[in-house]
């Protein structure tokens, strides 16, 4: 049995060292560069081009999303303290941040939810103006990406609990961690591009 | 070596072979070996080759005479939007996927691709947006506005129904199943190659789908966002391309072909490795040049990011837009020149054989250089602007992708296919295919080239008396409709080789990389001992292969299991398209939820069991 | 060393493409609306640098074809009989055809840029003639603002002087194409692009849209009129009335009631024949009935729409919907019959008018000259 497992599909694992899915990912990774990329240019065509307001201006409010950038900020750093303590099998710890990571990345989305109802409220809606359009297109776009790794985060969590993650899948948590911290530098670019260069 | 020889070696392993393609439609759908899902890809892409080839033969027909009155507008504009869509999304690319997914496993030594259900999962996506696409002719008319889909004819007031719905959604989920395979490709030759294939020692083919596969995934994301910026503005009345509230319709036409232009160097570029690859076997000697040949592969991709305006010189750019993206242009001439070069530099002193490969393979470079040409003809903005959105331009495309990628494409059926089904082509229905082929082709396209320069707009459903163009519309037409009957030709010569075809061996051409060191067809597991490589070309060196591959005392390797996730997911991405376009909110949301399920259902299936 | 004739034979279907298409060259003349036939400075521009292009291209199509086919038939060995040179490479040839190929980029660059930078850039005539063209589903629209002036599908521009023409559209994309008179200009909704030339030689070119715009994109064509200082003239002076039947054609103010032993004042001449006035005022009554003054603008009357060309002279222009009819009544009668089925999708809806109120219009439309 060990001598099939041995001549298993996967050969010798790889060319170059590295896991094959985390190639992937920094492929991936590569590719939504492009996305996000052409999302930011159609932002930065239209900034200025609004026919009428409300306008950039008028709404953004930087310290807001200061606090939320914070918060999204610190979730990268309890990704690799929960990558940290995974690779150590310290699944305690391991579970904690996990789940620390999670609820920031949930209370960033909350600040976003926050941010767009209040827009809406103060007449900028998706179909008002350009920037209407442009900006919550964009950052809808990076909200339903951290969306995608909140969930992913906590299904690694519920795994945790259920005693199904150990140091032995601290490959899936690197390769989770390396998502979730392109998330955070996507919104690092997203907030100099739209808050600070209002 | 002769065939005969290597039928003897069949004879007594068919049996053991008999496994890769046995199974019942189940095992086809749940299927994760890279093989099978190589030839579905065929099977399917091979279809739509033909679907948009009849869409054509119509167009062709209502343009053989002058205010033909055979087809309306209305049905007109669906076929030539269709045709362009359907060759390039549904037929040369899926085409291209199928050599991908058969043979570079193959080509690397390894025994399958890194994503095995990735790969599945990029098939399935394939075919059901592909039938959903199509499905639109049932549903209230296929997409009308072009395979470009200009702002703002898409938009509903210009474009008022489902039909560019149907277009938007078809497209999104073609991208998905490429960007799919494109990172499954980019992992497995990076990290899969048998030990001593050094990137520089890799087949062409090899190396030209892992160029491709990263223009697949750094191009398609630009015509994502178009055409999500498109999708808001039909759905939820946003005004990315409404010129009245300040939008502007050429931020689409920039979107469109900074996708676009890749877009054909991926539908180039695997052609360009499969001749690569037979000219070298053909002749009998190594490629010239290997590495002045990989390089230009790079910088064309790579180049080919830099021209995409030279499809928008008649827009008003401006001379120092237009100045630059013409000297871009011109610069991508280079890197294509070498290539040709070294083919013909390959050949030269080569012990040349005439079989079918070698008969594609140099139509291919002849047809290309035309193409090429008149592509340098256009890389001038301002003679481009007689000869842009003319007739002159769709002789170009024709020569490119037909001369050019098609006939590129059947050297690689004519070459592998003895290595996927273990029966050789007929050489004698194979050269009444050829010779009929590139000379109704050239019947075709060439009078279009001065119809082009002589006033004709393309995309076009009629044209009036005593404008000329009757002549050379007639000459094309006849041209095509002898094309078709020469692709028929072909079809007869699969379905009768695969009947009474002689056997293949493992190497009937004497090639001198992996693929042909194992059966025809391979066993499932493609190398039953890993393979060793010491250099660019391993069956011709001194002594061929030192490891055994194929030797039968080695424990047969475990594959990974059949899995239906894959189908389902696709399945479910689809489902949530056509509630998408049906307008119904429910259908959607069930779809989302096949796709959640899916995903779950997926990552947590062990891959082997 | 094979036989002669066995070369000769196996080389025949390719010297058959080759005289195929050499053949071609001259098939279904003339062509009227060839960008190789330039008419002004701008087509000569480019088809001088059009040709300049073949001609490296044809020379670098005969060297390099001529190479491959060489290859093919020399190094042919169906035997297996000689073997290959086992060469892998050469970098001084790699070097050489990369440089020799730039070389000739090099050469087409040059007059590119040069051509480039002087059709790009606004006229620095300062007589040119401007001119506004609006593309529309599915015609044209011309303007001549200096001069006052508003027609359709059939522009008139004087023989040596410069016209600078304004493009922009009303809905969606279109392009502005005069073969004849050079290459094309898109024409963009939200945009305003430039295109000039100057004609020199009379006579009167086709041209058409040649951006795809939708279903009767086939159908939009234009007609370019390039004629004498002298009779343009003629022509302005006669867009710049209104139309026959208004103005100075108008009919004579009717005959006052006069007082007792007042003197009758004279009776003035109508300056048009009785059988015209009839025609023009019968026909200005069915125009203002049947609703065509909701689109159509003809001057001097009550007809001021604008979604639809002008019409104010509309019997005097060559051809009608934008090209693609003869202006003959027949054909004038078959559009205001259907236009739908003359041009499919065409904005202008079926009206329903019976064969009486058509044949009036006719008469009236023709009139208007």
């Amino acid at each position: 049995m060990s001598e099939t497992a041995a001549a298993s599909a996967e050969m010798h694992q790889s060319s170059t060292g590295l896991p094959s899915r985390k190639l992937l990912m920094w492929a991936f990774i590569g590719s939504e560069c492009m996305l996000f990329g052409s999302l930011i240019i159609t932002y930065l065509v239209y900034r200025g081009r609004s026919i009428v307001g409300p306008y950039p201006e008028d709404l953004l409010n930087i310290p807001f999303i200061t606090v939320t950038t914070f918060v999204l900020l610190m979730s990268s750093l309890t990704m690799v303290l929960a990558l940290a303590a995974v690779q150590r099998n310290d699944m305690r710890q391991g579970k904690l941040w996990l789940l620390m990571t999670a609820l920031l990345g949930l209370v960033f989305l909350a600040g976003q939810v926050y941010e767009f109802t209040h827009f809406v409220h103060e007449g900028l809606g998706l179909t008002t103006n350009l920037f209407g359009a442009s900006f919550f297109l964009l950052t809808g776009t990076h909200g339903a990406h951290v969306f995608v790794g909140v969930i992913w985060l906590l299904t690694l969590f519920v795994l945790a609990v259920s005693g199904k993650l150990t140091s032995e899948n601290a490959e899936t948590v690197e390769i989770t961690g390396l998502y979730w911290h392109f998330v955070d530098v996507v919104w690092i670019v997203l907030f100099t591009i739209i808050y600070l260069l209002v | 070596m002769s065939v005969s020889e290597a039928s003897h070696d069949t004879a007594g392993t068919a049996a053991v072979h008999e496994g890769t393609y046995s199974g019942g439609l189940w095992s086809w759908v749940t299927t994760v070996d890279h093989k099978r899902i190589g030839i579905m890809y065929a099977v399917f892409a091979f279809f739509f080759f033909l679907v948009g080839g009849l869409e054509a033969l119509l167009i062709r027909i209502q343009l053989g005479s002058p205010e033909s009155t055979l087809i309306d507008p209305d049905l007109y504009n669906q076929l030539f939007t269709m045709h362009g869509t359907t060759m390039v999304f549904l037929a040369v690319m899926p085409l291209s996927a199928a050599f991908f997914n058969f043979m570079v496993p193959l080509q690397i030594g390894a025994r399958d691709v890194a994503f095995p259900r990735l790969n599945a999962f990029s098939l399935w996506v394939f075919v059901f947006g592909a039938l959903f696409l199509n499905s639109s002719f049932l549903f209230g008319g296929a997409p009308d506005a072009g395979w470009f889909g200009y702002a703002n004819l898409t938009s509903t007031q210009y474009s008022p129904g489902v039909r560019i719905d149907f277009w938007v959604l078809g497209l999104q989920i073609l991208g998905v199943s490429s960007i799919a395979a494109a990172l499954n490709f980019i992992v497995t030759i990076i990290n899969l190659r048998a030990p001593g294939m050094s990137l520089m020692r890799m087949p062409l083919f090899t190396w030209m789908t892992f160029v491709t596969s990263f223009l697949l995934i750094l191009a398609f994301p630009a015509i994502t966002v178009g055409l999500v910026l498109l999708m808001f503005d039909r759905t939820f009345g946003t005004s990315f391309f409404n010129p009245a509230a300040g939008g502007d319709v050429l931020l689409w036409q920039h979107l469109f072909w900074i996708f676009g232009h890749p877009e054909v160097y991926i539908l180039l570029l695997p052609g360009l490795g499969i001749v690569s690859e037979v000219i070298p076997t053909f002749s009998r000697k190594p490629l010239f040049g290997y590495p002045f040949v990989v390089y230009s592969g790079i910088l064309i991709a790579f180049l080919g990011f830099g021209v995409w305006a030279h499809h928008m010189f008649a827009v008003g750019l401006g001379p120092i837009g237009n100045t630059v993206f013409s000297a871009t242009t011109m610069l991508i001439a280079i890197p294509t020149g070498v290539k040709i070069f070294n083919w013909i530099a390959t050949m030269w002193g080569g012990s040349l054989r005439f079989k079918m490969p070698l008969y594609f393979a140099v139509g291919f470079i002849a047809m290309f250089i035309i193409g090429g040409l008149s592509g340098v003809m256009h890389s001038s903005a301002a003679a481009d602007l007689q000869q842009t959105d003319s007739y002159f331009v769709v002789a170009h495309i024709h020569y490119v992708l037909f001369g050019g990628v098609i006939f590129a494409l059947f050297s690689g059926i004519y070459y592998w296919f003895p290595k996927i089904t273990g029966k050789m082509l007929s050489e004698g229905i194979g050269k009444a295919h050829f010779w009929l082929m590139i000379i109704s082709f050239n019947l075709t396209f060439f009078p279009q080239h001065y119809l082009g320069m002589h006033g004709m707009p393309r995309r076009t459903f009629t044209y009036q008396e005593g404008l000329g163009f009757e002549a050379m519309n007639l000459m094309s037409t006849i041209g095509s409709l002898v094309l078709g009957f020469s692709i028929l030709i072909f079809l007869w010569n699969v379905f009768h080789s695969l009947r009474k075809g002689e056997s293949a061996g493992p190497d009937p051409w004497g090639g001198a990389t992996l693929e042909w060191a194992i059966d025809s067809p391979p066993p499932h597991y493609n190398f039953r001992v890993e393979p060793v490589v010491h250099s660019r070309d391993p069956l011709w060196a001194e002594g061929g292969l030192d490891v055994d591959v194929n030797d039968p005392t080695a424990p047969e390797p475990h594959m990974p299991s059949p899995s239906l996730w894959p189908c389902i997911l696709a399945f479910g991405l689809v489902l949530a398209a056509i509630g998408a376009v049906a307008k119904a909110l429910l259908i959607v949301l069930l779809g989302a939820g096949v796709v959640v399920a899916a995903i779950y259902g997926w990552a947590f299936q062990p891959l082997e069991r | 060393m094979r036989h002669p004739w066995r070369r000769l034979k196996s080389a025949l279907p390719i010297l058959a493409i080759v005289v195929l298409a050499g053949l071609l060259s001259g098939c279904g003349g003339p062509f009227p609306q060839s960008g190789l036939r330039p008419a002004s400075d701008f087509a000569r521009s480019l088809d001088e640098l059009f040709r300049g292009i073949f001609f490296w291209a044809v020379i670098v199509f005969v060297l390099v074809e001529g190479a491959l086919l060489v290859a093919v038939f020399r190094f042919r060995d169906r035997q297996g009989k000689r073997a290959a040179e086992h060469v892998h490479g050469n970098t001084i040839l790699e070097i050489s055809w990369t440089i020799a190929p730039a070389i000739i980029l090099v050469l087409i660059a040059v007059p590119t840029i040069r051509t480039i930078w002087e059709v790009d850039r606004p006229t620095t005539d300062p007589d040119a003639l401007l001119i506004e063209a609006v593309g529309r589903q599915w015609w044209w629209e011309f303007r001549y603002p200096e001069l006052g002036i508003v027609t359709a599908n059939e522009i008139h521009v004087p023989v040596g002087r410069t016209v600078d023409i304004r493009l922009t559209s009303a809905d969606v994309i279109h392009s502005f194409w005069f073969p004849r008179a050079g290459g094309k200009r898109d024409v963009i909704p939200g945009h305003e692009n430039q295109l000039w030339f100057k004609m020199d030689s009379v006579g009167v070119f086709p041209g058409q849209c040649a951006e795809f715009c939708g279903m009767s994109h086939a159908l939009m064509k234009m007609e370019m009129v390039s004629e004498s200082v002298e009779d343009f003239e003629a022509w302005v002076a006669q867009q710049q009335r209104p139309a026959l039947g208004t103005g100075d054609t108008a009919p004579p103010a009717q005959p006052q009631e006069v007082a007792e032993g007042e003197e009758v004042p004279e009776p003035q001449a109508d300056p048009l024949d009785a059988g015209l006035r009839a025609v023009l005022e019968a026909g200005n009554q069915a125009f203002l009935g049947s609703g065509c003054i909701a689109c159509h603008r003809i001057a001097g009357t009550v007809a001021a729409g604008v979604l639809g060309p002008d019409l104010t002279h509309i019997g005097s222009r060559r051809t009608i919907a934008a090209g693609i009819l003869e202006n003959t009544p027949e054909e004038m009668a078959r559009w205001l019959r259907d236009p739908g089925a003359v041009k499919p999708g065409a904005l202008m809806p079926t009206l329903n008018l019976d064969e009486d109120t058509i044949r009036t219009l006719v008469a009236y439309l023709e009139s208007l000259k």
